[in-house]
């Protein structure tokens, strides 16, 4: 069985009037399948109000599906006795690092998971180090997070979920708040996680530069998966995303208007290093 | 920068006094609190100030720090000593007008004075040697019998520890909410103190909003991290008494009855009031 399975996930959302009777629902999930082998790196991408972060917490538990069924690691994550269990193999890493930071020191922080799992001390210890490592923050272990920069927050926060040893970390747009360099930081730390310790990353985004290194993209809109595919599989249909009001990134754009304008050029051009390459070519063969 | 502020006052340095195991220090200063309403004599308070003395050379924490714990109970130490010096009936030393200073009354002013300083002292001689961190620790493991009468000690440390972490955030919010208004024209600074409380409620709303709007965000980071209470959670660092905490409680000990003992004696020319 694959990591993550969601079989027809539907969400619905209570709305509300003024004196807070249901007016109706919104559906921020609409009957969604999907499919997650263990290891790989997963970009679930749309745009706000696109259904994806609604999607992405049925996978670590705290919603569970109005309909349809959702599986981590085997386990159903809307059966009550699952619960921690689910939590604890799917991490997952909110927007905010202000908002999830629980300690006041940083390898306070990063205990938290594994004390309230029942680790034993002398292992949290370890788990704190190796988790703070792996992210590169070990040098700021005794800092105060309030002194971090949003990137380095963020970093201390997959720590925290990465000291629990989960199977999967859902990062639900980690990058939303930081600056360039933040964000960069942040997601060389998730590939990371992935290619160096083999946990399955789920990374939620708007961001189309993020998702260059994926194994494969999810495209959500209206709360239905839109596209599927490699990343370049989608990026090379740049008229449809701009049609889901996605911004592809620069070096796309360039190069899809170059080959509208006769230049034969490939499709889904995804790196700078890429588009260098291709024109000289084009320019040698010339 | 306002994300400097320390919180508490903690005071950074390594004594013996800040390697204590929180709950010693917390007991300490209770037990130290009690023991000063005990005395009848000055020499009661003579051995406290020597103990306390004895604790801040051991602390390295400069005196100055204990000092400004005073200024803000000045006030009320002068109207305390002004009443019990003016007020007190007996044996007339001094009249001014209708009001006189009596013998007795001089000698439970001293005292009144002496108790209060000392009290105050001692216990900002806690928070300077204690992290705030260690402190909620301490209550939390200190305070722990309490859950046989249902009293819930883990989440109301867990509270204290999270109001300490998000003091620093919330001030800044404050900050930026304030200037952000401030460029929109609102005035903090001028007017009566009730116009200039009324100009606080729009600071406070969106303040607010925003508080809960974080702690329902971090209500949910938590159980994502499989947070559930304090049952069956285990310590990345527990609390555990070592030999000097066990001598400390001793000297603690020591101390209080010694002191009460000597405090209450019946000596001529010594006595309190």
């Amino acid at each position: 069985m694959n990591i993550v399975k969601a079989d027809n996930v539907v969400y619905k959302y209570e709305r509300h009037d003024e004196e807070g009777n249901v007016e109706g629902y919104t559906t921020a999930v609409d009957h969604v399948s999907l499919d997650v082998k263990e290891g790989t790196f997963i970009a679930i991408l749309g745009h706000n109000g696109s259904g994806k972060s609604t999607l992405a917490k049925h996978i670590n538990a705290i919603l569970s599906p109005k309909e349809g069924t959702v599986w981590v690691d085997g386990l159903d994550t809307a059966q009550e006795e699952n619960l921690w269990e689910v939590r604890q193999r799917a991490g997952m890493v909110f927007q905010n690092p202000d908002n999830q930071i629980i300690g006041q020191v940083v390898e306070e922080d990063v205990g938290f998971g594994p004390e309230n799992m029942g680790v034993p001390t002398k292992e949290i210890w370890e788990r704190v180090e190796e988790s703070l490592r792996a992210v590169g923050m070990y040098e700021y272990r005794k800092h105060s997070p309030n002194r971090l920069s949003g990137g380095q927050k963020q970093r201390v926060s997959i720590a925290g979920v990465l000291a629990m040893h989960p199977k999967v970390i859902v990062l639900d747009e980690p990058t939303a708040m930081l600056d360039p360099n933040g964000r960069r930081e942040v997601i060389r730390a998730a590939r990371g996680l992935n290619q160096v310790e083999g946990v399955t990353v789920i990374l939620i985004t708007h961001y189309m530069e993020e998702i260059v290194h994926a194994d494969q993209v999810f495209v959500m809109d209206h709360g239905k998966i839109a596209m599927e595919g490699t990343p370049r599989e989608i990026f090379s249909q740049v008229e449809k995303l701009k049609e889901l009001r996605l911004a592809v990134p620069q070096v796309t754009l360039l190069a899809h208007e170059l080959k509208q304008s006769g230049v034969p050029l490939p499709d889904g051009i995804l790196t700078r290093k890429e588009l260098v390459e291709e024109l000289s070519k084009v320019c040698r063969s010339r | 920068m306002i994300r400097d502020i320390t919180l508490g006052q903690y005071y950074q340095t390594e004594s013996l006094i800040h390697r204590l195991d929180p709950r010693v220090k917390l007991a300490g200063t209770l037990i130290y609190v009690i023991t000063l309403f005990f005395y009848k004599n000055f020499v009661g308070y003579a051995l406290a100030i020597f103990f306390l003395a004895t604790v801040i050379r051991l602390s390295k924490v400069p005196f100055k720090f204990m000092v400004r714990g005073m200024k803000s109970i000045l006030f009320l130490l002068m109207i305390t000593v002004l009443f019990n010096l003016f007020l007190t009936p007996g044996t007339p030393v001094f009249t001014l007008w209708k009001l006189s200073i009596t013998k007795e009354g001089t000698s439970l002013a001293v005292s009144m004075a002496l108790r209060l300083s000392l009290l105050v002292i001692g216990s900002s001689l806690m928070t300077l040697t204690t992290t705030p961190n260690n402190l909620t620790d301490g209550m939390e493991k200190g305070l722990g019998f309490l859950k046989i009468f249902k009293v819930p000690v883990h989440e109301v440390a867990m509270m204290m520890s999270i109001a300490l972490r998000f003091i620093p955030i919330l001030l800044e919010e404050t900050d930026k909410i304030m200037k952000a208004q401030m460029a929109r024209g609102a005035d903090f600074e001028s007017g009566k103190l009730i116009a200039r409380a009324k100009a606080m409620v729009p600071l406070l709303v969106p303040l607010f909003i925003s508080a809960f709007r974080r702690a329902n965000d971090l209500a949910m980071a938590m159980e994502a991290r499989c947070y559930r209470g304090g049952e069956g959670r285990t310590k990345m660092k527990p609390l555990k008494y070592r030999g000097r905490d066990y001598i400390a409680y001793l000297i603690l000990f020591l101390f209080m009855f010694g002191s009460i003992w000597l405090g209450r004696l019946t000596l001529p020319m010594l006595m309190v009031g």
